[in-house]
């Protein structure tokens, strides 16, 4: 027997040995979660940091992956927590369904999806994955599974919608699928010169199912915050030329590449990124205004390059994703962007979106009405400090910081972003307690 | 392709992933699947998940491997006459306590050999006399192709299991029956877990169950994959007085 795995979350950073089990039977997970002092359970692996890394006990759902019942009149899936949304797309974009929430990666599970209550790029118009979940099963510290949900034991629901997993290990969800006419996005794109551009880009598009934008966050002076506004919208059938119409489904199979060894150090630099950012700003602006992607595409760019974390080298990376209120964000935004230029740490993935209303009730749920930021670094001393100075203006701006990409935050930075939601919780595991703890070394670090 | 794609498949020991792997690949060719495991209930959610991702009927059947009274009634209790039927039925406890325990070690030689040899040769009886073409696929290991210190109580049993295959192949040559022998070498699934096996050498239950498709289409009598058939030959060609003196 081995002592414990290596781990790490998808940023590669921080890696722990862990011990991890990976029950086959959803029967046998609490046992699984009582083999150790605390134990933590764990997707797919791609929360960014240390959310779900526990050397104590870290507990696999990769086993339990069932389907158990789909009602197409309803479009309510019934599955275990590990089932993944590619596995769940696979099944039922056939059948005219996708799921009416996703992430950027589909490699998520549903229990995942659910812990850190994922957002989308229609967050403005659909909320998060949590809002279309009808029930959880959950397995709580006292050792026994309860359904709960929106319209039952909600209080308990709503803790771990975003809850990290401290709340116990979701077993089974129901999760409503929306339905869709075709696997097309017809996608439609502005080039916003400046931040203020994109901004009001954003709040006249407010229609639109799903919005995001490509920033440049090394552009300075008038350029400062350009960003492409990517605008989509699932593709009714009658929208599709006619070879398309007939198959409306039928996408092409994009073919994946795996990043066979990790880049060097200096691959990624602020050189590189620049430059980058200045041929992917051209291109965008030439690039037709309107045109059909395919779901995978759209949705998922970064999926078709298996282990793209490697890019960034053995070292790790690590994301910053924070929300701004709607009244503070413009100017916290472009202070971020000057801070960002002045550290000259080029980020290679920038991402900007409106928030719409977030989810007061539950209390570690990210999403707050107003704008997220997403940027990754490579973790160098440079970049932490660089990212410190980030933390300062989020907070000064009321903002927060989205646990699923973290791995540095400080245990204040929590307490002022999520304010009274972190007691609540904090109150809500203490009163459940049994012979089941769950925590994680995320959770340890910011007192939860 | 070996079958026609509404022949029922019938597996055997459904609970292991191999079982659960190949179950997978029949369901998505469209074949209706009979799963079969000592405990039904067991097997519910792998019933439910095949029938709703690949639109088939599945049904789940109660099959104990060591009750080998019961079998004729197993086979007469299914729904529909299978096409082909899949042992993955196998059990493999800590080999010191096999070895020095008379009534494990009885186990191990029931549950490896004994039951699904004879569960496949009551199914390779009826399926021999259908006019249709029609297979038996028995999974041994390559534990059986020479006994190793480590686990040779579970290897003789999966030896005698291969013998019994391979008789069974030449008493039905002349019929339309299949009898197909698969002798994996390390795959990553509940029986290997927690053992530290050498990555290179380890496949998984999902891309093993798509090599045996392969080798049942071309209707292959036995199946090792190509990495192990070269590990193997080396194996069984050492001289005795070599072979007992190395460590593996």
């Amino acid at each position: 027997m081995r002592a414990g795995d290596e781990i790490s979350g998808w940023g590669r950073w921080p890696r722990r040995v862990c011990r991890v089990t990976a029950p086959r039977d959803p029967g046998a997970v609490a046992a699984a979660a009582a083999a150790g002092p605390t134990a933590i359970a764990r997707g797919l692996g791609r929360a960014y940091g240390d959310s779900a890394l526990n050397p104590a006990g870290t507990v696999s759902t990769r086993h339990l992956d069932r389907i158990l019942a789909f009602d197409p009149a309803t479009g309510l899936l019934e599955a275990e927590a590990g089932l993944s949304l590619a596995r769940i797309i696979e099944t039922f974009l056939p059948r005219g369904f996708f799921p009416a929430v996703t992430p950027g990666s589909k490699f998520v599970t549903l229990g995942g999806a659910i812990a850190a209550d994922v957002h989308g790029k229609n967050h403005h118009g659909a909320g998060s994955f949590a809002d279309h979940v009808a029930w959880i099963d959950l397995l709580g510290p006292d050792g026994t599974v309860r359904r709960c949900g929106p319209d039952r034991d909600a209080a308990l629901f709503d803790a771990t919608a975003g809850g990290m997993g401290l709340t116990g290990i979701v077993l089974r969800a129901g999760l409503r699928l929306a339905p869709v006419e075709s696997g097309w996005i017809a996608q439609r794109t502005v080039a916003a010169p400046d931040l203020d551009a994109a901004i009001a880009t954003f709040e006249e598009t407010l229609d639109a199912t799903y919005s995001v934008a490509w920033i440049d966050c090394l552009a300075t002076g008038a350029a400062r915050g350009r960003s492409l506004v990517h605008l989509g919208a699932h593709a009714r059938r009658a929208e599709l030329p006619a070879e398309k119409a007939a198959a409306p489904f039928a996408t092409p199979r994009r073919r994946s590449r795996r990043v066979p060894l990790d880049a060097p150090s200096w691959a990624l630099n602020a050189w590189s990124v620049r430059a980058f950012n200045q041929l992917y700003w051209r291109a965008g602006q030439r690039a037709p205004a309107a045109r059909l992607v395919d779901w995978d595409g759209y949705f998922y760019p970064l999926d078709a390059l298996l282990e793209w974390n490697r890019i960034y080298g053995a070292r790790g990376f690590t994301q910053y994703q924070c929300a701004l209120p709607l009244a503070t964000a413009r100017d916290a935004l472009a202070d971020q962007l000057d801070a960002i230029a002045a550290a000259g740490a080029g980020s290679f993935l920038a991402v900007l979106k409106r928030f719409g209303p977030g989810a007061p009730a539950r209390p570690l749920s990210f999403p707050i009405e107003g704008y997220t930021l997403a940027l990754d670094f490579p973790v160098t001393a440079a970049a932490l400090t660089l990212m410190d100075r980030l933390d300062e203006i989020t907070a000064a701006a009321g903002g927060r910081l989205y646990l699923a990409k973290d791995a540095r935050m400080t245990q204040r930075m929590l307490e002022t972003g999520y304010g009274a939601g972190v007691d609540r919780l904090r109150r809500l595991m203490a009163e459940a307690e049994g012979p089941l703890r769950f925590s994680s070394l995320q959770a340890r670090r910011l007192g939860l | 392709m070996s079958a026609p794609a509404d022949a029922p498949v019938l597996v055997l020991g459904a609970r292991s992933d191999i079982a659960r792997a190949l179950a997978e690949r029949f369901a998505a060719r469209g074949h209706p699947v009979q799963l079969a495991a000592r405990d039904p209930g067991a097997i519910e959610r792998d019933r439910a998940d095949l029938a709703e991702r690949h639109g088939v009927p599945v049904t789940a059947h109660a099959f104990d491997a060591l009750d080998t009274a019961a079998f004729e009634g197993v086979l007469d209790a299914l729904p529909a006459v299978p096409h082909v039927v899949v042992s993955a039925v196998g059990f493999m406890p800590d080999h010191e306590a096999s070895a020095a325990d008379p009534d494990l070690a009885a186990r191990v030689i029931a549950s490896n050999l004994t039951g699904p040899a004879l569960m496949l040769e009551a199914a390779a009886r009826r399926l021999a006399a259908l006019d249709a073409d029609t297979a038996v696929i028995g999974i041994g290991s390559v534990a059986g192709d020479r006994g190793r210190a480590k686990n040779y109580v579970y290897g003789a049993a999966k030896a005698g299991f291969a013998a019994w295959l391979s008789g069974m192949r030449q008493k039905h040559a002349r019929s339309r029956l299949l009898v197909m022998t698969v002798k994996p070498g390390f795959v990553a699934t509940a029986m290997t877990e927690g053992m530290d096996l050498p990555a290179r050498l380890t496949t998984t239950p999902e891309a093993l169950a798509g090599r045996i498709l392969a080798a049942f289409d071309r209707r292959r009598p036995v199946h090792v994959d190509l990495v192990w058939r070269g590990i193997m030959t080396v194996i069984t060609l050492m001289p005795e007085r070599v072979f007992m003196r190395t460590k593996f």
